[in-house]
């Protein structure tokens, strides 16, 4: 249960900047989460009411960006979408990759009063 | 981190072999409550685009800095509990303790056992009781490593918590990571926890002496986490027979010189 830590994270980074900005609390906090950050959502949820209470994320609403994976093939540069880490290239059926995407676990924006 | 209620770092105890063991779960801070003042109509947007992982990984990189000021190669064993993290450690540190200063953290949930059978071959440890927390976190590090204070050109063990998920997403500050499976565990174990084997750089196999014994397909496995990272190097050993514990010595006293080539 590592997403515990995960939103403690989150909540750490809110409450540093809604400070920053001489608000108190947080209206909306948008993250971005890659299908391969190693995160699972539902867990996340699960975590999030009991974690976030009392802190400035007490009555913010969570929206999640989820982003699914791609990655570049290292032998024919074919760029291709992976549901898992070891997905092989669909052309050359290689799995030697560079992973483009999906390994997103980000702050990406607060709205703060 | 309390694994309870998340206030902090209160579930964690550090201690030396054979301390008192703190690991009562006590809460002696005032939980800090932000106010709830709502300003309407004053609202402001902040684009952020932060890492949720940052602050450990700060962390973690002040750590492998001063690792690197002080020439200290710093390992992070990574496996599900029972793969013989600690076996495998005892035998090195049994074998190679004359040759290399070692000091040893070790991870786990609760008890002092783990540092007790470092302790027994007089090599410094300490002991980080993660409470409810599931893995090893860089500031958790930080603070072991000023109780146990590592001389330079030494090498540290860290022994991480027994868990195949959560320990690969926390950057603790080592220079490589070794993740160690069994051959009592399934030779799919890479693809069904792929973050780990992802993320290590190189991968013990141990209990080797019982492959006659069991229906386990060793070349199945390397297939597996070789498609996960093709970078993985295997070493096949036996802590307790020590078959193949030569090979990964090689490795680390190879790693070592590179190292300190790098650090100097």
């Amino acid at each position: 249960m590592h997403e515990l830590s995960i939103a403690m994270g989150i909540i750490n980074i809110a409450k540093k900047e809604t400070e920053k900005a001489n608000k108190t609390s947080v209206e909306l906090i948008e993250l971005e989460i890659g299908s391969l950050a190693g995160v699972e959502l539902e867990s996340l949820e699960y975590v999030w009411e009991t974690a976030v209470k009392n802190t400035v994320l007490e009555n913010a609403k969570l929206e999640i960006d989820f982003k699914d994976a791609k990655a570049e093939c290292l032998e024919c540069n074919t760029i291709y979408s992976m549901k898992k880490m070891y997905d092989s290239c669909p052309k050359c059926n290689s799995y030697f990759k560079n992973i483009l995407q999906g390994k997103e676990l980000r702050v990406k924006s607060l709205e703060v009063i | 981190m309390c694994g309870v209620c998340g206030c902090g770092t209160d579930g964690v105890s550090i201690n030396k072999p054979h301390q008192h063991e703190e690991n009562e779960h006590q809460h002696n801070h005032d939980h800090d409550h932000d106010h709830h003042h709502h300003h309407h109509g004053d609202k402001m947007i902040i684009d952020l685009e932060r890492d949720i992982l940052s602050k450990n990984n700060v962390e973690a990189a002040r750590n492998r800095g001063y690792f690197e000021a002080k020439n200290i190669f710093t390992l992070n064993l990574v496996s599900s509990p029972g793969s013989g993290k600690t076996s495998i450690l005892e035998t090195t540190l049994k074998d190679l303790k004359e040759k290399f200063p070692f000091y040893v953290i070790e991870g786990d949930q609760q008890t002092l056992n783990d540092a007790n059978r470092i302790d027994a071959l007089n090599v410094p440890v300490i002991q980080v009781n993660t409470g409810k927390g599931c893995h090893l976190e860089s500031d958790m590090i930080y603070d072991a490593v000023k109780q146990l204070k590592p001389k330079d050109d030494s090498i540290l063990m860290i022994e991480n918590v027994g868990n195949l998920v959560c320990p690969s997403m926390f950057d603790l500050g080592e220079q490589k990571r070794v993740v160690i499976i069994s051959i009592t565990e399934g030779e799919d174990k890479p693809i069904k926890y792929p973050d780990m084997f992802h993320s290590a750089d190189i991968c013990i196999i141990n209990k080797i002496d019982l492959l006659p014994y069991l229906k386990f397909d060793l070349e199945a496995l390397k297939k597996y986490a070789l498609q996960v990272n093709h970078h993985l190097q295997f070493f096949e050993v036996s802590a307790t027979t020590g078959q193949g514990m030569d090979t990964w010595y090689k490795w680390l006293e190879t790693e070592l010189e590179r190292n300190k080539q790098k650090n100097s």
